[in-house]
């Protein structure tokens, strides 16, 4: 086949799709309606995650480590200990806070001021604050560096501040699953709805299809506009899924703001990024064109001309 | 053009319709195949358009042995041969046009070539200016035009009808049998199938005459060997 004749068939299967769908406009917005919901599910449920990312961008840096020094180590004992940790793979930040920085912070910071002027002598040891790289968070990273400092001679105890950020993370992680178990299910049912959709059509063009094979038109011929068919309801089931989550989010501005004010944050929830778009209107096309395809597969060869 | 021999087909379901069939029509060659309805005509058109494969024996048509000719390569077979039937199988919701281009469209041709054809195969069965009309709109006889003007807008080397006349009445299905001849004159083959002797008579074309599924007269004009072997 010539590639002329190919762009045409291509064509009229493109233009012949298109008409039938707006022939049938309410058998068309209801069966766009039902794959746009179900694309924006998990659409939804991933802008969740990427929002919680975004509005807790700082959580990484929050995660420290405190290390406290044996209370007989001087504060150029510390700095010693500093400089090594921080030739350390993973760690981004190291800062000594020596005892009289700990003592004056506690003053000013916990109200026991009067209290501690009783105290003779300082009772805080020397501390390493240590703030490890982005990448290096993970629980499994923050344990072996803990380990690796916890057997220093030099060192009493390792505190780990990170057990929030760990769980939240994790709930991030729950979360990321749950999207992509709803992709699934959500994807499979909208296979489902185009493969029947399909399927339908098929069998109210039966007349259609016979002829057409009588009269030499093989199966890719007599398939392709029921895969373009397919591909545009994903199209714009994807289309119609991207504007709910865009009128969600706008819904969502207000409220969320002033939430995140509250706790003196300026986040403001985004809409789908290119990317995410990209794999919404990619996947509805795809998703169209297989379901289509399983479809017009199975049910166009049963259909064989009988004179 | 169509070459049969000892062709048999069995239904699944055990009826045989075909049995031992042997014949051979040449190109350009006008031929009917007669016989009473249940003789096997539908069968064998069946057959040479590979709506079904033969059980039995080796079939050749434009140069194809149909029994094994690959299911992928069927599409570009049928595209050689035009059929007319006698439901005439017009798509009913779309215009004479639409219809006559269908097999075009189908093989690809490029809309202005489309435009042409489909207005010449309509001028020849006397149909031009309803290529708007849906078919309803058109009387049988018309109907049957349409069909016709479908079956020859590709430019089929092989033409073959089931019973095109059998809903039309003796003035219209002269005039439909005109046309066939009309192309049979330019070189294209035509296999007819009809129980109407009276149109058989008129024509006097070659005519093989099948009962209960086996050449039992006429002139199936079998290859020298196949008359040895006998």
């Amino acid at each position: 086949m010539n590639p002329a004749t190919f762009a045409t068939h291509h064509a009229q299967a493109l233009m012949g799709a298109l008409g039938r769908l707006a022939r049938a406009p309410l058998a068309t917005i209801l069966t766009l309606l039902v794959i746009g919901l179900a694309l924006a599910l998990p659409a939804a449920l991933g802008l969740l995650v990427t929002n919680a990312e975004v509005a807790t961008g700082g959580f990484s840096q929050a995660v420290d480590m405190s290390v406290y020094l044996k209370s007989g180590e001087t504060v150029q004992q510390a700095q010693r200990l500093a400089h090594r940790v921080r030739t350390m793979p993973g760690v981004a930040k190291v800062t000594v806070i020596s005892a009289a920085q700990g003592l004056r912070d506690f003053r000013k910071y916990s109200g026991f001021g009067a209290a501690l002027d009783a105290l003779t002598s300082n009772p805080l040891p020397n501390v390493l604050r240590i703030v490890p790289r982005p990448e290096a968070s993970s629980a499994a990273d923050l344990e072996r560096l803990r380990r690796d400092i916890g057997a220093w001679p030099e060192v009493q105890v390792v505190q780990l501040d990170a057990q929030w950020v760990l769980r939240f993370n994790a709930m991030l992680g729950v979360l990321r699953r749950l999207v992509l178990t709803a992709a699934v299910l959500f994807g499979a049912g909208v296979l489902a709805v185009i493969g029947n959709t399909i399927r339908l059509e098929i069998l109210n063009r039966h007349a259609e299809i016979e002829v057409t094979k009588l009269v030499g038109g093989s199966n890719a011929f007599v398939r392709r506009p029921f895969l373009y068919t397919g591909m545009l309801y994903g199209l714009g089931g994807a289309l119609l899924a991207w504007m709910i989550l865009e009128a969600v989010v706008i819904g969502l501005t207000g409220p969320v703001a002033r939430l995140a004010q509250l706790y003196g944050s300026a986040f403001i929830p985004t809409g789908l990024a290119a990317r995410q778009c990209g794999v919404l209107f990619g996947g509805g096309v795809v998703l169209g064109w297989l379901g289509a395809w399983i479809s017009a597969h199975h049910h166009l060869r049963r259909i064989e001309p009988r004179a | 053009m169509i070459q049969l021999e000892r062709v048999s087909k069995r239904y699944p379901n055990g009826r045989e319709a075909l049995t031992h069939v042997s014949f051979f029509v040449d190109r350009g060659e006008m031929v009917f195949v007669t016989g009473r309805s249940g003789a096997g005509k539908s069968t064998l058109l069946k057959l040479i358009a590979l709506l079904e494969r033969p059980t039995r024996g080796t079939m050749t048509v434009n140069g194809r042995n149909t029994g094994t000719l690959k299911v992928r390569h069927i599409p570009a077979f049928r595209r050689q041969i035009g059929v007319v039937f006698q439901d005439h199988k017009l798509l009913a919701d779309r215009p004479v046009f639409d219809n006559v281009a269908l097999p075009l469209v189908v093989a690809g041709a490029p809309l202005k070539e489309i435009d042409k054809r489909v207005r010449a195969a309509l001028d020849q069965v006397g149909l031009l200016g309803k290529e708007r009309m849906v078919p309803v709109e058109l009387s049988v006889g018309e109907q049957q035009r349409v069909g016709i003007a479908r079956a020859v807008a590709g430019k089929p080397a092989l033409i073959v009808a089931d019973e095109p006349t059998g809903n039309l009445d003796p003035e219209l299905a002269v005039e439909v049998m005109r046309l066939f001849k009309r192309f049979s004159d330019v070189g294209v083959t035509v296999l007819v199938a009809t129980h109407d002797q009276h149109i058989v008579r008129e024509f006097g074309s070659r005519e093989i005459v099948l009962e209960s599924g086996e050449v039992r007269g006429g002139d199936p004009d079998p290859l020298p060997s196949l008359v040895a072997s006998r």
